[in-house]
Parts: structure tokens; C-alpha cells; sequence
């Protein structure tokens, strides 16, 4: 298996490497220009010298190994020192991937946004499992009973009804209407006492059960599915044989054998957790990840573009690879030498 | 019947029906009014082609089959004296595993591929016989033991995959038999197995009956595993059982015209050419839609009359021990008297 990770993460290698070289192009050869938005006022030399004091002046393969020392070399180095306190060489003097928009090193813009998604994305990702593992399963247990078909139903719209309506239709039904939940997301607000922390609950529950809806509408078709496919085993014929009692026969039996592809495919959207839902953040101004790559495109602040959706490639790489060993531990058929 | 004469049967199922409710409201009777019974040390062989209700009748015995679209209609099928078929659910898994045993006809899914051959041999010893965990896997590695698995012991934490076929199975027959069960069926268990393996785990089977006594219903198509190994034969035809015999009986006269072709059907090691095509019986089995009133056979019968269209015959004696249903005497050559 140790053999298997290394080799793996070997080969991560030239993947990222050609991503991050497409990524890096692509949004270079985009039309832009970063002095664009400035007032027409400003005379086109002191552009010049704006778009030079950028580090545009150089040639397109600087550029990208620059940003690529300062992704891979300079940034984690920075995040070692603000987790350990120390200072490894001249910290002052290493150069960062900065915003074009807000000249801050885009690192810190990231760190700033992830709490809130991880919180409101994150939170509505497990939600979304919990309910939906249960659901699955009754709902293939009993296939065709008034609790499957409430289940098809529900997640028929979960899954068809976009995260855009959904969360309008709650923004009127609970804060229009009812006025028990806010519509925006307070992000400056602390959690200090009992009190606070509920007026946390309250403006996280919108944005928390719409995202669960949608998960959970996709895990359970999938789970009802394996559950299925497994309940008509042969060997499931033989632990009843067994005199196994039914309880025993789903949860140890067949529940094994049916998340295989279940935990594959909860790893494998992890990713998507830390790239933040863009429309439910938009619509309940929860100012996470997916805020912040929304207005990053709006306002062509290429680096801060470029830096997200490479840091999202990295994720997808690395929860790919977790999915595969998950799935090695999980299936005694599948050994990886 | 010789040997199993006045002694009372381990197993005896009387006029069992099980149907199928299909989609649209229709019924398939799969099983109509099977009797038979089992003595203790006895082995039946149970024969007839694919669909004839071989499996469903002993399926039904234990409720293992899907239930719907399953029902058993009626019927009675008593093991020491209770009716298995009354039994409650929780009564009922006393009986599974404990008394009957089951072994199914592909190894290859017929064991949980994600649970290790040891977790799923101790699981019957805990449940029925409430063995601890160390205890349980002594007597697991014992049962592996018996049924020729080498190395036993460090067998036990491997997973089905490690295992070959004949391997699995018999792994499978460990597992049916950990409980010493008084009965034991075996759905086709040699079917997915190639033939020295099939002689192997035939052998390894007549060896336990011998040594613990159980009876065996033997679910097969292939009847000449039948002829080296049964006490007595019961061939099914449609859901039912059309002749029953001992074994020798069975061979050396067959009455029914379906066995009767059977027997035809199986190749020949001499005599006949080596060109000659081997003989088969034309049409198709019966489709089951509707409850039989006539002979099943008989649209495929070269002996069929007019009262095999009109009426179904029930089994009756024609020797000791020898029943048959059918109107046409097979000796004489003529109509049975009514």
C-alpha cells in the first residue's frame, strides 16, 4: 500500500504540472489588462509602470516559474512559519502571488474566506451523508413502499431543482415571510455565549440545509442503488440461510459491500467542499471561497484566479488518490502492490 | 425404502404450492403439491431440467425466497415434528443454519466477498450454538479442517477472493454443515465446478453423511451424479414431482415418459457412432401461468392421449417403492386402466 502511495504521488507530479502549465496559460492568453478598471484619466505610462510594478514586463515562462516557485516554494513556507512561529531564511523577501484587485498575497484572501465555507459547505456535505446513507437504505429495503417513493420524490427535486431557487424560495418562506431566519450571513458575527451561537445556528441553517438537500438528493440515489444491487446477491441468500437475523444480514452484509462506491464517491466531492458552492454563497452572501473566485473572474484578478483553480486541481488529485486507497481498504479484492 | 422402512422420516413435506405474483397480476406456479419424504442418512435426489421447481420447492421450505413476489400457497413441511412452514420469522432462524443446512450452486457469490472466510464460518457457531469468539474459531478451523482445506487455522483471515472454486465451495459446505445440521440440501453444488473438482467435493460429501448420518436432498440436472450417489430419486416435471423411485429402480425402469427421454438424452461412452446425434425431447417446458389440470408433459409426450389433456395424474404406485404419474402404462404400452 506504501508502494502504491508513493508511486501514486509520483505520478501526481507531471499531472499537476501540466495542469497548472494549461491553468497558468490560458487565463494569461485571456484579454485582459489589470490597469483596465482604473479611471481613463491616468496617463498611459504610469499604466505601463502599474502593469511593470505587477511583474507583466517579463516574459510569459518567467512568469509562470515565478508563480510556480511562489506556489509551490515561497507559500508553504509562509504557512509553515504562521504554524510554528519560526522564520526560515529571509521570509521579508520572498515574493508572493498577490491580488491584482486588492494587492494583498492571495494566500491570506484564501485563509481569510475558508472558515465560512467550510463551515456553511462543509456542514451542509455531512449533513447531506448522514441523511442521506439512511434514506438510501430503507429505500432500497423496502423498494416501491410509500417511504421510497416519498424518497424518489423528494430527491427527484433536490437533485432537479437548482440551489438558486431552493434558496430563494427559503429566503421568502423563512425570512420573508415567517422572519425566523436572516437572509445574510453575518461573517464578522463571534460565537462567544449560548446566545451568540444560536444566532450562528439560525444564519447558517438556510444556507446549510439547501446545499443538504442537493447532496443529500445525489448520495441517496446512489446509495439506494448499491443497497439494491446487493440485496439480490447470492450471498445474501446464503447468510439468511445462515439464520442470520435481518438486522445483521443488512447492516453487516450487505451494508459493507454497498458503500464501496458510496465512500468513493463522498471522497471524491470533497473537493467541491472546499471550492464552496459559488450560487447558495452568492444568494445568502456568505463570503466564502466560492464568493471570492466569483468576483476574482468578475474583476479579471488573473493571479487570484489562476491560484484558486490550481489549488482546487491539487485537491482533486489528492482526494482521487484518497478515494482509490479508501476503496483498497474498504475491498479485500482490490490490493494495491 | 428398504432401509429407511419403518422408521419415521427427518423431513416431510406434504402437498407443498408455491407461486410467483408477476407484474400485471398474473401468477406462476412454480411448485404445485410436492410430498416427499426424507429419513435420516438418506440421500434424495431431486432432478428435473431448468425451471422444473427443484430449487423453489426447497427454497420454500426455509422461506428463502424473495417474499413478494414469492408465496407459499399451501402445504405442510415437517422437521421433528414442526410445521416449518408455520413457523415465525424469529422460530424459523433457529431452524436455518441450525437444522437445515444449505449449500448453493455458485461458490463464486455464494460467500460475502468483503468478510473473511473465518468471520463468516463463526458467524452460524456464535448464533446457534453460542460459541465465544476463540471458541468459535477453534471449531471454524476444525470444519475447514474437515472438508480437506489445508493450513486451516491460516486460512481463516482470508478473504473468499483467495480461495479457488472447488476451495470456496468447500468452504461453503463447512459453513452449511458447521451446526450438524439433520438435513442438508444442496442446490446444484457441483454445477460451476469442473469435473475433478466436482468428483472431489462428491466424495467429500458421501464421506460426511457417512460419518455424521445426515439426510441430503441433492438438487441436479445431471443425472448421472445422481445414479453414483442418491438412495432415491424424485424427477420434476413442471412444479411437480412426475416419478419417484429408488435409485436402481429408477434406472433399470424407468416408467415416466419424461425420464424415459432423459435417460435418451444422456451421451453414451459405447455403442451408438460417434456421428449419432443425441436424442432430445422436442417443445419447451410448460410456462406455469396456469394452475396444471392436465399432464404438463403432455404436449411434449409421444405417448399423450386424450385424458392426459384432460386430466393431471397424481403419483401412484406401479412396484414397491415406485410411483409415477402418468395415464400410459410405459411396460404394457397401453393406457393405464382408470
Amino acid at each position: 500500500m506504501t508502494h502504491y502511495i508513493i508511486r501514486r504521488l509520483l505520478f501526481a507530479v507531471p499531472t499537476l504540472i501540466a495542469i497548472s502549465f494549461i491553468l497558468f496559460a490560458l487565463l494569461d492568453l485571456a484579454p485582459n489588462d489589470p490597469t483596465g478598471q482604473l479611471p481613463l484619466t491616468i496617463p498611459a505610462e504610469a499604466r505601463e509602470q502599474i502593469r511593470e510594478s505587477l511583474g507583466l514586463g517579463e516574459a510569459f515562462h518567467i512568469r509562470y516559474a515565478k508563480w510556480m516557485e511562489q506556489f509551490f516554494v515561497n507559500e508553504p513556507l509562509n504557512l509553515i512559519e504562521r504554524a510554528f512561529g519560526v522564520e526560515i531564511g529571509a521570509s521579508e523577501e520572498r515574493l508572493r502571488v498577490r491580488s491584482w484587485a486588492t494587492r494583498s498575497p492571495v494566500v491570506d484572501l484564501i485563509i481569510e474566506r475558508l472558515p465560512q465555507t467550510l463551515w456553511v459547505v462543509g456542514l451542509s456535505y455531512l449533513i447531506g451523508i448522514l441523511i442521506a446513507i439512511p434514506i438510501g437504505i430503507v429505500s432500497a429495503y423496502r423498494q416501491y413502499s410509500w417511504f421510497d417513493q416519498l424518497g424518489t420524490f423528494v430527491s427527484m427535486i433536490g437533485f432537479s431543482v437548482p440551489t438558486f431557487f431552493t434558496g430563494l424560495l427559503a429566503i421568502i418562506v423563512f425570512s420573508v415571510t415567517l422572519q425566523w431566519l436572516p437572509s445574510i450571513y453575518d461573517t464578522t458575527h463571534r460565537v462567544t455565549d449560548l446566545s451568540s451561537f444560536w444566532v450562528q445556528i439560525k444564519q447558517m441553517a438556510m444556507p446549510v440545509m439547501v446545499l443538504a438537500l442537493f447532496n443529500a438528493a445525489q448520495i441517496s440515489r446512489f446509495m439506494r442503488a448499491a443497497v439494491l444491487d446487493n440485496l439480490t446477491q447470492d450471498y445474501v441468500r446464503t447468510a439468511r440461510a445462515k439464520g442470520l437475523r435481518e438486522r445483521i444480514v443488512l447492516f453487516i452484509h450487505v451494508l459493507r459491500n454497498s458503500l464501496i462506491p458510496v465512500v468513493t464517491l463522498i471522497a471524491l466531492g470533497i473537493p467541491t467542499v472546499f471550492g464552496g458552492a459559488i450560487i447558495t454563497e452568492k444568494i445568502f452572501r456568505v463570503n466564502g471561497i466560492g464568493e471570492l473566485l466569483i468576483t476574482a473572474i468578475q474583476g479579471a484578478d488573473i493571479p487570484l484566479v489562476q491560484t484558486l483553480s490550481f489549488l482546487f486541481a491539487v485537491l482533486i488529485v489528492i482526494f482521487n488518490l484518497i478515494a482509490d486507497v479508501l476503496y483498497g481498504i474498504l475491498d479485500p479484492r482490490i490490493r494495491y502492490g | 425404502m428398504s432401509r429407511a422402512a419403518g422408521r419415521s422420516p427427518v423431513l416431510s413435506v406434504r402437498e407443498l404450492c408455491t407461486r410467483f405474483r408477476i407484474q400485471g397480476g398474473g401468477l406462476v406456479h412454480a411448485v404445485n403439491g410436492i410430498s416427499f419424504d426424507l429419513h435420516a442418512g438418506e440421500l434424495l435426489g431431486v432432478v428435473g431440467e431448468s425451471g422444473s421447481g427443484k430449487s423453489v420447492t426447497m427454497l420454500s421450505l426455509l422461506k428463502l425466497l424473495p417474499m413478494p413476489p414469492a408465496e407459499i400457497a399451501s402445504g405442510q413441511a415437517l422437521l421433528d415434528g414442526e410445521d416449518l412452514l408455520a413457523l415465525n420469522p424469529a422460530r424459523l432462524r433457529h431452524v436455518r443454519g441450525a437444522k437445515v443446512g444449505f449449500i448453493f450452486q455458485d461458490p463464486m457469490a455464494s460467500l460475502n466477498p468483503v468478510l473473511s472466510v473465518g468471520y463468516q464460518l463463526t458467524e452460524p457457531l456464535r448464533l446457534h450454538l453460542g460459541l465465544g469468539r476463540r471458541a468459535a474459531r477453534r471449531r471454524a478451523a476444525a470444519l475447514l479442517e474437515g472438508v480437506g482445506i489445508p493450513a486451516a487455522e491460516s486460512r481463516l483471515g482470508d478473504f473468499p477472493h483467495q480461495f479457488s472454486g472447488g476451495m470456496r465451495q468447500r468452504v461453503m459446505i463447512a459453513m452449511a454443515l458447521a451446526c450438524d445440521p439433520k438435513v442438508l440440501i444442496a442446490d446444484e453444488p457441483t454445477t460451476a465446478l469442473d469435473a475433478t473438482i466436482q468428483a472431489q467435493i462428491l466424495d467429500l460429501l458421501q464421506r460426511l453423511r457417512r460419518e455424521r448420518g445426515m439426510a441430503i436432498v441433492w438438487i441436479t440436472h445431471d443425472l448421472g451424479v445422481v445414479a453414483g450417489l442418491a438412495d432415491r430419486v424424485m424427477v420434476m416435471y413442471g412444479g411437480q414431482a412426475v416419478e419417484r423411485a429408488d435409485v436402481r429402480s429408477l434406472y433399470a425402469r424407468p416408467q415416466h415418459p419424461y425420464t424415459r427421454s432423459l435417460l435418451r438424452a444422456l451421451p453414451k461412452l459405447e455403442g451408438g457412432s460417434s456421428g449419432e446425434r443425441l436424442a432430445s425431447i422436442p417443445g419447451q417446458p410448460p410456462t406455469l401461468v396456469q394452475a396444471p389440470d392436465a399432464c404438463s408433459f403432455a404436449p411434449r409426450c409421444a405417448h399423450a392421449f386424450a385424458r392426459c389433456r384432460a386430466e393431471n395424474p397424481a403419483l401412484a404406485p406401479v412396484t414397491e417403492g415406485h410411483e409415477v404419474a402418468c395415464w400410459y402404462d410405459a411396460d404394457a404400452g397401453v393406457p393405464r386402466a382408470a
